[in-house]
């Protein structure tokens, strides 16, 4: 466990520093929690990853991958989809928000012909 | 041109996005046949809503560009909420479209009892879109027609007649170009009663540099088949 320290250490701080980073935003109760939960599974396999690379490696060769790294690879290709279709998602919802808020602001104000011949 | 006046029971929604070089003239034109027009400026930054205003539209202004499908949905609004209208009929803003087919067709609606009288460019020879165009555009219409169920001759066709009815049934969200199928689909949806109408869609220069190139066909084709 204590060989390597440098990258062991630095890794983990970086794994921490995401953790935090993540773990500010807010959302709703049931979401938020669901998303605290996988982040903490998260968080456990990475220190184990770091910690223990033999494990990983042995669950890579369990499912049929060569070596832990390419195991890693796998999975943060995966993740990293769900992150592009996940903020997709919310992309696509705040612009919605944006164009019904523009919307209102817009009919708020309308400006009627300037010539004066229209009632409006 | 001269086109005896409607009635006031029809208003004309056109969607503006950076037209100052037309604006004023399309207006004008339109403001002989309809007592309403309503322009709403999709953020515009060359004056076009100056221009519009003063050649006699009623201006609804997006704080910034939110693209025609947005634009269109704000139109509808506007008559639904401020107006009495029974007809919203929607414009381009580019000068392709004829006021007398405007008219044309809201009295065809009117006296036909229909709740949509959808434009198109493909019921008779007036309109010839150029071979690469048409094909793009025919595919684009056999996608809409497969998306949508409808059985319609022509696709992104900006000028439509909409009943207060049908009209208080959209919610057109896509922003971009997809809304031209979305509108189409939605409008199917009400099950109200609807037909097209021969229109002759003028391509002018500046149509042709500004909205109506080839490229822009490709994306109508793109759009189709992405929604």
């Amino acid at each position: 466990m204590l060989d390597q320290p440098l990258i062991k250490l630095i890794l983990v701080v970086a794994i921490i520093g995401v953790t935090v980073m993540l773990n500010r935003s807010t959302a709703g109760a049931r979401h938020e929690a669901v998303r605290r939960l996988m982040l903490v599974a998260f968080v456990v396999l990475a220190l184990v990853a770091v910690l223990f690379p033999p494990f990983l490696t042995s669950v890579a060769q369990a499912v049929g991958v060569g070596r832990g790294a390419d195991l890693l690879l796998y999975g943060l290709t995966v993740t990293f989809l769900g992150y592009v279709a996940a903020s997709y998602r919310r992309l696509r919802q705040m612009e919605h928000q944006v164009t019904v808020l523009a919307r209102e602001v817009a009919l708020q104000h309308p400006r009627p012909p300037r010539d004066g011949s229209e009632d409006g | 041109m001269t086109v005896s006046p409607t009635s006031d029971d029809a208003v004309l929604v056109v969607p503006v996005f950076n037209e100052a070089a037309v604006i004023a003239e399309v207006v004008t034109a339109a403001r002989a046949a309809f007592a309403v027009v309503v322009c709403v400026d999709d953020g515009s930054t060359d004056g076009s809503a100056a221009l519009a205003q003063a050649a006699g539209a009623t201006v609804v202004r997006h704080p910034f560009n939110l693209g025609q499908g947005a634009a269109l949905q704000t139109g509808v609004r506007y008559v639904l909420d401020a107006t009495p209208a029974a007809y919203l009929v929607t414009f381009d803003a580019d000068g392709q479209h004829q006021v007398a087919d405007a008219v044309a067709m809201a009295r065809h609606a009117r006296q036909h009892e229909l709740a949509v009288v959808f434009g198109s460019r493909f019921l008779d020879d007036r309109t010839r879109p150029g071979g690469l165009r048409r094909l793009l555009l025919k595919s684009a219409v056999w996608l809409t027609n497969q998306q949508t169920g409808m059985r319609l001759s022509d696709a992104h066709n900006g000028l439509r007649v909409i009943r207060r009815d049908a009209a208080m049934r959209l919610d057109l969200r896509a922003n971009r170009m997809a809304h031209a199928t979305e509108i189409v689909l939605q409008l199917g949806r009400t099950r109200l009663p609807w037909q097209e109408y021969p229109v002759h869609v003028l391509y002018t220069d500046y149509s042709r540099a500004k909205g109506q190139s080839l490229m822009n066909a490709v994306n109508v084709l793109l759009d189709s088949i992405l929604k």
